[in-house]
């Protein structure tokens, strides 16, 4: 069954996925760091935040986040809904998006591009969901916190 | 969307007259002493003051240079408060002034946090001309820089579009008399540049006819440079080729043979050219095996003998080989000389680093550990790669 992208389900999905993927756990065994990724939408709608704690090649906890100020990860990742779904949909290379700013990056960049193969598999981890893709403005309502 | 950056870019005999043309108030020189010893740095000297810019020579870069000589550079940059940064000398030198030009600019930075990320504000106290002094690194042309972290042993594939060169002078006279082994090893530096260019999978049409060019002219005239010091066409085609494949490559990136190089000479420090050069043939082999066209598009255009689609890779592998072989280049990690004990020990330190690479990116094809390990393998013994 298809699960709606930027969803609590979406992002537990990931978490799953990561979790069974060795290849990421194998190339994500040195990193330590939590992550907002923050989806932007068309229309004036508020963002939509997805927490994930990533340590030492697993994912420790993931989910929708209701209250974004009461989190401080140590990497933030912005991008309007539509690259979003490039990078999921392997479009668009990621660094090739962080490059262009296509995405936003906050946070300290030394440990990210230390990390490229990590960052690789946790992409390739998001296409082995089946993501059901609403349009830019339905996503704050097909969110299920 | 994608960009394409060039410098302006003065070739062809007497290119470094560009330098009389220039407006300024206080050039800095970043080199090395070789390139002091052979008085290269005076012949710039001479070209600035006839434009009136008096300089001040820094020659204490080192190969792969660490990053406290990059913030010694910057220090003495301060000090001097240059409005023109030139690098002259090969990648160590280039890449140096980059970074310190960089840190001149924004003392606050970290050098080992460069990345392509950031905007930096560049260009508010200096601009930068990069005068290569062989021919391979390139980086006359990109905004790329490659650091070494002294204290974990790993080379910094680093850059910031910002850091392309306001010039680039591709003068076949300053490379004149580069003995034999540093042609080979510079231009097998170039050839990987193109090669991996193409291959890259941020490669574009903008990118892919000068990765081309720049393979054919090493093909046609590494070797003639390399038997003939004295072979004036031959280095002038050769200094363009490596230009030529920075551009290139620098506006689609490189890939594994980059990555495993890095890993390579930051452990055993084998020349760069060395390394990435020694590596190709294993890592095009890795490559070719999901992703053929490219290579067969190689092979095509240094007219191989390639019967059928999917055959380019294996023509190009043996191309490389006998061109290592006219070159006295090594094939293997065992012929550079290394001992199967001591590529044990490094081993795990190059596949640590090889994964840490941000050139492992851009490449088609990304080994795990295990292939990764593989590869390595391979390369100690000079045997095909099958997987």
């Amino acid at each position: 069954m298809s699960i709606p992208f930027a969803s609590d389900a979406w992002i537990k999905a990931l978490q799953a996925e990561l979790n069974q993927s060795q290849s990421y756990q194998e190339s994500a065994r040195n990193w330590e760091g939590d992550f907002y990724f923050v989806i932007t939408l068309e229309g004036g709608a508020p963002p939509v935040y997805l927490y994930m704690d990533l340590w030492h090649g697993e994912c420790r906890d993931a989910y929708a986040v209701e209250n974004p100020g009461a989190l401080s990860p140590e990497f933030v990742i912005e991008a309007p809904f539509a690259t979003w779904r490039k990078v999921v949909e392997k479009k668009l290379d990621p660094i090739q998006g962080l490059v262009m700013h296509r995405l936003k990056l906050k946070g300290p960049l030394i440990k990210v591009l230390q990390a490229p193969m990590a960052a690789m598999n946790l992409v390739q981890c998001c296409t082995h969901i089946d993501t059901e893709w609403p349009s830019a403005e339905m996503v704050p309502a097909g969110l299920a916190v | 969307m994608w960009y394409f950056n060039s410098p302006q870019i003065v070739f062809g005999e007497d290119a470094l007259c560009r330098l009389e043309e220039l407006h300024g108030r206080q050039a800095f020189i970043v080199t090395d002493a070789n390139v002091q010893h052979l008085k290269l740095d005076q012949r710039v000297q001479q070209r600035l003051e006839r434009a009136g810019i008096p300089s001040v020579v820094y020659a204490g870069v080192e190969p792969d240079p660490c990053l406290d000589t990059v913030r010694s550079i910057a220090a003495a940059m301060t000090e001097a408060k240059p409005d023109w940064i030139i690098g002259l000398g090969g990648g160590s030198c280039l890449d140096a002034a980059k970074a310190a030009w960089l840190l001149y600019e924004r003392p606050d930075v970290d050098p080992a946090a460069i990345n392509p990320f950031d905007t930096f504000g560049l260009r508010a106290k200096a601009r930068l001309i990069a005068i290569p002094t062989t021919s391979g690194t390139g980086s006359e042309a990109t905004w790329a820089v490659v650091l070494t972290s002294c204290e974990e042993q790993r080379k910094l594939a680093l850059g910031a579009r910002e850091l392309l060169p306001d010039i680039a002078i591709v003068d076949p006279a300053l490379v004149a008399s580069l003995p034999p082994a540093v042609t080979a090893d510079t231009g097998l530096d170039a050839l990987t540049h193109a090669i991996e260019g193409y291959t890259s999978t941020w490669r574009n049409d903008f990118s892919d006819g000068l990765c081309l060019k720049a393979v054919q002219l090493v093909f046609d005239y590494l070797p003639r440079a390399f038997h003939n010091g004295g072979d004036v066409e031959a280095r002038e085609h050769m200094h363009n080729a490596a230009a030529i494949a920075g551009l290139g490559f620098g506006n689609s990136m490189t890939g594994l043979a980059h990555a495993m190089g890095h890993a390579l000479g930051a452990r055993l420090h084998t020349p760069h050219g060395r390394a990435v050069g020694l590596c190709l043939p294993y890592t095009i082999a890795f490559v070719a095996r999901i992703e053929p066209d490219r290579y067969d598009d190689l092979a095509r255009v240094l007219r191989l003998n390639v019967d059928e689609a999917g055959q380019g890779a294996a023509a190009l592998i043996a191309a490389l080989g006998r061109l290592q072989q006219a070159l006295c280049e090594p094939a293997s990690l065992a012929e550079l000389p290394l001992t199967r004990q001591s590529f044990e020990e490094h081993l795990p330190h190059m596949l640590a680093n090889a994964e840490c690479d941000s050139d492992l990116v851009t490449s088609p094809r990304v080994p795990d550990h295990d292939q990764l390990q593989r590869l390595f393998e391979c390369a100690f013994e000079g045997k095909p790669v099958d997987f």
